[in-house]
């Protein structure tokens, strides 16, 4: 019954969404008020719905129930209830259940919390966010329910990919797809926008939260997800340029242009229609990346459950919601009317710049990721594109562009003096230089590209903090620490890239019990191996101590797991954080004459590279609520000043 | 500047950036992407030693072999008529099983050996990468079965 019941509410949010568009199509077009009031009860409504059903498809997933079909493909007794309940979305059909869950709640958000759009504006908005929407319950329901009967009842179930069985699992997919389906929300504001014609600050400022948010997500589902693999795959490397992971990168990088140039809308009434084109590129990259991931038209590492019919399926969407808003786009950016202009050395040029960057990074990215496919539909040729080519093709403009983040907040909006930009910008070139001579001077075998990351990262760590020079640290805004912490923690994590790509040291070598390995200033002393159990597999271990130097001694324990459910194998690499780096050591297969294979690398201030995607959110976070606090209080001084009038 | 002429240096400059990045992905591009080769392909047309390229096929049952290293496997990579021995230094990932499919990246050596960098199993049990869909997946299988017998 349980399953039916999910079913039925899947439906009823479906049918809900549908009315959710014609009232507000109609109610704008007819001018019916009474159709525009309740389009806001029906949002709600709507994204109860879906939710239900969600929480009902996990509820079968906790229980086991095997009667169902996707839960006896992607589900087993014995697992661990962690395992049971983000194995929800561990497979195809539960993971379109929580983007459509995602977007209807989104839209139930829009409908409770948004007070600052104009009504007109909102109204439109909700039914752009609801024809959205219905495209996806179209999907879900007529090829990939989810609450399938099995029939007849197995005895047990296949069990989830052993990869995926990992805390992970519980985190990354969720965060990514409360970013991915975010920004459709920003898609949705940009075509209500263009409906009725209201682009000004005040649709930016209302628009800024919802961005922010997406991006927030985004940006913590990128940073696990590339930690995740990084422990997960055992290969010591953090980004790989896979088509999965750049299908994550290229909406962060629409969505971080689009919030630079958001605040342009906001601040000075500037860069209209680019702002409302990055809207529906930053939302079109989202059903982009989902159509290469459940699609696996390109080979991945991170591929699961892959189904090339039902990517077509996306496509078709795709095609449909990006050029039906770009068409909207072509016929409405004439009348949008132009906005302040500004000088070239301004707070707005710098954010152009950083737009232009962003976007041409995103181009190169994009490029790269479809070529083999490109070349496949004309040449028939088959071919692959690597690290080579993404890091010789974007690292330079990367830095350019964080060379810009660290001048673009020290400049005055509107106009200002390039000689007292090199004034205020002084210390933090002097401090890059400094980093640079002593990187050149104390270091060696360093590539360019690091050696230049590094100092640069040097400078912008100063020049971040910059913006709070000679003011009063309790009246400067919050969501200015916002962009303050956001932007030391990119300077951060490129210390982490820098340092890990050009100090990482590794020993691989086939190792018998009572060996030492020995790797930088880790001596490492290989024990034993023993046989060890877990809830639903069983795995060798190597009992392994490591000492720093003349440091503490600490145990560490790689595994190679067996999981009895799919008769497979996976090794689980052991890490041991110090402060400088972390040792990662993972153990292979043994031989018959009792020699194990033992991969060791020592990684310093890699931990940075997440550190710093964590402050990068943290400062979105902070700006976020910054921005909601200060529109709050705007709009309670307006509430009381019209009671007193 | 008028509010109008910004408007069109804007534009301009936006195209002037997107033409420059699709020119300097086409540059990067030409050098830097690695074709995809079965077997076959390299036995036809063998590419240059220490091109990279990525090879794709069936690791052929009972052909691994460990090194005296330790560390060193070498297996042969076959797509049902043609075979390519690779040599690998490193761990082998988890799903990497004789009678399965493998992609690797790497490079031919002077001898003919292609020298994986990377090796990619499948992750998932259902998972097939894209380039080894036209592959028979049972050759390798059947083979051994007739020399046995």
């Amino acid at each position: 019954m349980i399953a039916e019941t999910g079913l039925i509410a899947l439906w009823l949010a479906a049918a809900l969404t549908l009315l959710q568009f014609v009232l507000g199509a109609v109610g704008l077009r007819a001018e019916r008020d009474d159709y525009i009031a309740a389009i806001r009860p029906v949002a709600v409504a709507q994204g109860i719905f879906v939710s239900l059903s969600f929480l009902l498809l996990i509820w079968l997933f906790l229980r086991s129930d095997m009667s169902v079909k996707l839960v006896a493909m992607n589900s087993a007794s014995v697992k661990p209830l962690l395992y049971k309940f983000a194995g929800t979305w561990g497979n195809h059909e539960g993971s379109m259940l929580l983007w459509v869950t995602v977007m209807g709640m989104a839209g139930a958000f829009i409908a409770l919390f948004e007070r600052s759009l104009q009504k007109r504006t909102l109204v439109a908005t909700l039914a752009a966010q609801a024809f959205i929407s219905l495209g996806f319950y179209a999907f879900l329901l007529v090829s990939s329910n989810p609450f399938e009967r099995l029939f007849p009842v197995p005895a047990d179930g296949q069990g989830l990919n052993p990869l995926l069985q990992d805390p992970g699992l519980a985190f990354h997919p969720p965060t990514l797809y409360f970013g991915y389906v975010g920004l459709s929300v920003a898609f949705s504001f940009a075509v209500g926008a263009m409906i009725t014609r209201d682009v000004g600050p005040a649709f930016a400022k209302a628009m800024r939260p919802w961005v922010l948010g997406a991006w927030i997500f985004l940006t913590l589902g990128i940073t696990a997800g590339s930690y995740w693999a990084y422990y997960e795959l055992g290969w010591g490397g953090w980004w790989f340029w896979d088509p999965v992971e750049n299908a994550s990168l290229m909406p962060w990088l629409a969505a971080t242009a689009l919030l630079h140039s958001v605040t342009v809308l906001a601040t000075r009434d500037g860069l209209r229609a680019w702002t409302l084109m990055l809207a529906v590129v930053a939302f079109s990259m989202s059903m982009i990346g989902t159509f290469l991931v459940r699609s696996g038209i390109l080979t991945s590492v991170h591929a699961f459950a892959v189904d090339p019919e039902r990517g077509s399926f996306i496509l078709a969407l795709l095609a449909i919601y990006i050029g039906g808003a770009m068409a909207l786009f072509a016929l409405r950016v004439g009348t949008v009317k132009e906005g302040s202009r500004f000088e070239l050395i301004s707070r707005e040029g710098a954010l152009v710049a950083n737009n232009l960057l962003l976007s041409v990074i995103l181009a190169l990215v994009f490029i790269g990721t479809l070529y083999p496919l490109m070349v496949e539909a004309v040449t028939g040729e088959k071919l692959s594109v690597g690290p080579p080519y993404f890091n010789l093709a974007t690292g330079p403009l990367a830095l350019l562009l964080v060379a810009v983040m660290a001048a673009g907040p020290l400049l005055r909006w509107r106009r200002d003096n390039p000689k007292t930009l090199l004034n205020r910008i002084s210390i933090p070139v002097l401090v890059a230089a400094a980093a640079l001579f002593a990187l050149v001077a104390f270091t060696s075998g360093m590539s360019i590209l690091s050696l230049l990351g590094m100092a640069l990262a040097a400078g912008v760590a100063v020049a971040s903090f910059a913006p709070l020079w000679k003011r009063n640290l309790r009246r400067t805004p919050v969501h200015t620490y916002g962009m303050i912490i956001a932007h030391f923690g990119v300077a951060v994590a490129l210390v982490g890239m820098a340092a890990e790509s050009s100090f990482t040291e590794e020993r691989l070598v086939a190792a018998k019990p009572g060996d030492e390995i020995t790797v930088n200033k880790w001596k490492l002393q290989f024990q034993a191996i023993e046989p060890v159990a877990g809830p639903n597999w069983t795995a060798l271990e190597a009992r392994m101590t490591a000492q720093y130097g003349d440091g503490v001694l600490h145990e560490i324990e790689p595994q190679n797991r067996m999981f009895a459910a799919a008769q497979t194998q996976t090794s689980e690499a052991a890490l041991l954080t110090r402060w400088n780096g972390q040792l990662y050591v993972v153990l292979g297969e043994g031989d018959s004459e009792d020699r194990w294979q033992v991969r060791v690398w020592w990684k310093p201030f890699v931990p940075l590279i997440w550190y710093g995607g964590i402050l990068i959110a943290l400062g979105g976070l902070l700006a976020m609520v910054g921005r909601l606090r200060r529109g709050y209080q705007h709009r309670k001084q307006r509430e009381f000043t019209e009671a007193m009038l | 500047m008028k509010a109008k002429h910004q408007r069109l240096v804007l534009v301009l400059l936006a195209l002037v950036a997107l033409i420059g990045a699709g020119l300097l992905a086409a540059y990067a591009l030409q050098d830097q992407a690695s074709y995809f080769y079965t077997p076959s392909d390299i036995a036809a047309k063998k590419p240059e030693a220490g091109v990279a390229i990525r090879l794709g096929g069936m690791v052929e049952e009972g052909s691994i072999q460990r090194s005296a290293d330790g560390v060193t496997v070498q297996f042969i990579v076959q797509d049902g008529t043609t075979q390519q021995l690779v040599s690998y230094t490193g761990i082998t990932p988890d799903l990497f099983v004789e009678g399965s499919g493998v992609v690797a990246d790497g490079r031919l050596d002077a001898d003919g050996m292609f020298i994986a960098e990377t090796l990619l199993a499948k992750h998932d049990e259902n998972y097939i990468p894209r380039e080894l869909e036209g592959i028979d997946m049972t050759a390798g299988q059947r083979k051994t079965e007739t020399l046995v017998q």
